[in-house]
This record gives structure tokens, sequence and C-alpha cells, in this order.
């Protein structure tokens, strides 16, 4: 997602553009561009605020999370749940990769610290101690 | 008959008769969820709250409740004294807390954790922090083997050499080791970043899906589908950032290290993707 494709690729399209993805039917939505550096300079309010209560010096795990697209929807990755966790409908994306990773980051810390996480019921129900 | 009890309620909560279908769950966030920072059952932490441990007459298992009943109190700062390199210390932490072992652990040390930033002044045994998801473990000095097995997340730092298979089957997150590491690290890698700042064993990267190795010293030998790739302007950016976190420096200078990545042609297991979420689920 950092090349110079359009930024609304996977939503206006099937997103099957290589062959592997033609074959099988569906968009491998693992491989956006990973690698991509986070900009410092676009943490979000809450994102700061996270770090600091963590006291870690930069975004930790959360520079491995990225905004994907499930579906033609947007989409965040939720390691917790092992599925594709969908943005609200209504939330309007901002025109960069930057933007959209840091609110995928955002969204994903509320979602996995939240009461009604599905965790937090498989929790209850096998923990052992 | 406990554990027959525990099965019994995930039978009465469906979550053995839901039928999956598609590859999402159809999740969605909500907008008015609370913005929390941590855990639902995570303990209530302070950093000003510092303690110490003496672990020299207890076992692993004792040391490790310790903790638990002393972040259960409040306390967010933990000295652990004498650890004795005994085996499994610090494990299953999926807390905030700053912990401090004095001198070396044995094997899976800090593994399955979440979220701590842990020091060791010593050494480590095999396993360090396998399957960590977040948070920071430094070593001061060596570690033994698998250093980082399954790593998901977070920065897993040793300053001395590691041993051999670092990183086996890492998923994410981030490992930097100091000096020198053994043969098959990253085998088997599917994301994340490796940093060896000295020279790497044999058959480095083999059967790496994805991710990143950057090596500072010389590489004995690259394993099945490791390949070579060409340094950018954002992977220095990203090295001198992330090791100045940890007061280290590339030998070189970041921009001359030699970046390793997956050469693509054993990508199989998108096939399998849609079965494992089911499965797993």
């Amino acid at each position: 997602m950092s090349d110079s494709r359009d930024i609304d690729h996977f939503l206006v399209t099937d997103g099957l553009d290589t062959e592997r993805e033609k074959d099988i039917g569906q968009h491998i939505g693992y491989r956006y561009d990973v690698n991509l550096v986070p900009d410092y300079s676009r943490l979000t309010p809450f994102l700061e605020k996270y770090i600091e209560t963590m006291a870690w010096d930069d975004l930790n795990w959360l520079e491995d999370v990225h905004m994907g697209y499930e579906e033609g929807r947007p989409a965040v990755f939720d390691r917790n749940i092992n599925g594709w966790v969908s943005v609200p409908e209504d939330l309007e994306l901002p025109d960069n990769q930057q933007d959209r990773d840091m609110i995928a980051r955002e969204l994903l810390i509320k979602f996995q610290m939240s009461p009604r996480h599905p965790m937090v019921e498989l929790n209850r129900a096998y923990r052992k101690f | 008959m406990a554990e027959l009890d525990r099965e019994g309620a995930s039978f009465e909560m469906g979550m053995h008769t839901e039928q999956l279908s598609g590859r999402t769950q159809q999740v969605y966030f909500s907008p008015e969820e609370a913005e929390n920072f941590t855990y639902p059952e995570a303990f209530d932490v302070d950093f000003n709250r510092r303690t110490e441990i003496d672990a020299a007459e207890l076992d692993s298992g004792a040391v490790n409740r310790k903790l638990r009943e002393l972040m259960e109190q409040g306390y967010g700062t933990i000295v652990v004294k004498n650890p004795g390199a005994k085996h499994s210390l610090g494990v299953g932490i999926l807390n905030r807390l700053q912990l401090y072992f004095e001198g070396s652990l044995g094997y899976f040390g800090c593994g399955l954790i979440d979220g701590p930033n842990v020091r060791i002044s010593g050494r480590v045994g095999w396993s360090c922090a396998e399957n960590m998801m977040a948070g920071t473990v430094v070593i001061e000095k060596n570690a033994g083997s698998v250093f980082g097995a399954a790593l998901r997340g977070g920065d897993l730092v040793c300053k001395g050499d590691v041993g051999s298979r670092t990183g086996i089957d890492m998923k994410g997150g981030t490992i930097i080791v100091g000096g020198r590491t053994g043969a098959f690290s990253g085998f088997m890698m599917q994301r994340g970043r490796m940093v060896i700042l000295g020279d790497a064993g044999v058959n480095l990267g083999d059967s790496m899906y994805d991710g990143t190795i950057y090596v500072g010293g010389k590489i004995a030998g690259l394993g099945v589908d490791a390949v070579e790739a060409e340094m950018n302007a954002l992977d220095a950016q990203w090295l001198e950032r992330k090791l100045r976190l940890y007061g280290l420096e590339a030998p070189r200078g970041a921009a001359n290290m030699t970046k390793i990545v997956a050469g693509k042609k054993l990508w199989n297991y998108d096939n399998l993707e849609p079965t494992e979420k089911k499965l797993v689920l």
C-alpha cells in the first residue's frame, strides 16, 4: 500500500490482482506493505496516551498494525481473535495510508481492551487460575 | 471434574455449536467504546510503587505467583533479586509493569507476555520471550537458542550473542541482537523484523515466508528462499531510531547493513488461511 496505487484500490475493486489471488478467488489481505514505517508525527492523542501508559518509547507491537481491507470493507486484523474487524461504516477515511494506519491502531486498542471483546468470554470459560 | 465443568461452560456459551461461514467474523468496531488502555482483567498498577522479591529460596512457581500478588496490590515496579537461572520466570504477564531481574534466567524466561517492560542484567537460557505479544525485554548479556520463538509483537533485545534458530516462526515484532546469532536464525519467519548487529550463522532465513532480517556483520550462508534485498532510506531510518532506543549502533552504519527478505517461492500458506481461521475459532 505504499506504492503509487490508488489509496482506495481495495474498496473500489475486488482486489484480485495477482495470478495467485485470481486462482484462489480471494484477496490475500496480509500482503499490504507491512513494513511501512509509521510516521510518528501523525500519532493520534489516544495513541500518545497509550504509549505513555505502557511506558514504551514507540508504538511497539502496533508498528505491525495497518488498515487492511476485507471483502471490500476497511478492516483491522485482530490477532487475539484471529479475524478481521470492520471499521464503522460511517467513519470517513483519510486520504493516506499513514493516517489510516493510526486510526486502525486506535480502533484496535479500543476493541481489544473492551469488556465486550470476545476474548473476555473465552477467558471466563477457560482460564485455569 | 473441574476441567469438565469448564468445558460445560464453553458449551453453554455456544462456542462449540456456532456455525462458521465466510472468512471474516463480521465483527464491527463500536465507536462508543471507552478509552481503556489495558485489558479488562489487568491489574491497576502504579509505576511509582516499587518493591523487591528475593528469589533465592523460592521455586519458579512461587516467584511467578508472588509477581502476580504484587501486581494485584498495585506495585508497578518489581525487582527480582537472585533469580538463580531458574526456568520459566516472569511468564504470562498480561499487564503493564516494570520488571527487573538482577541476575540470569533459565529457559522459557518471560514467555507469553503481553505488555511489560522487562530488564535482565544477566543471561537467559533457550526460548526466552517465546510467544511474546507486546512490551520490551532487554537482556544485557548472552541468550540461548530459539530466542524469541514465535514472537508476535514487541521488542526483544539481547545485547550479547544468541544461539541458533533465533526468531524461529516469528510472526511479528522486533528482535535485536547486539552480537552474533547462530544457525537457522529466522527459520520459517512469517512477519516482523530481526536485526543482527554482528555475524549470522548458516541457513539464515531458511524457509522464511515474509518479514525482514538486517545483518551488520558477515552472513555464513542463506537458507532456502532467503534472498538479499536492497536497503532503502526507510530501512535505515527505522533501524537508526529503533537501535537508538536501546543504546545500540550498527557497526558500519544502518544504511550499510545487509537486508534479507523472502524470495517468496514458498508462498503457499494462503490456501490454508480460511481453514485455519475456522479451526481456531
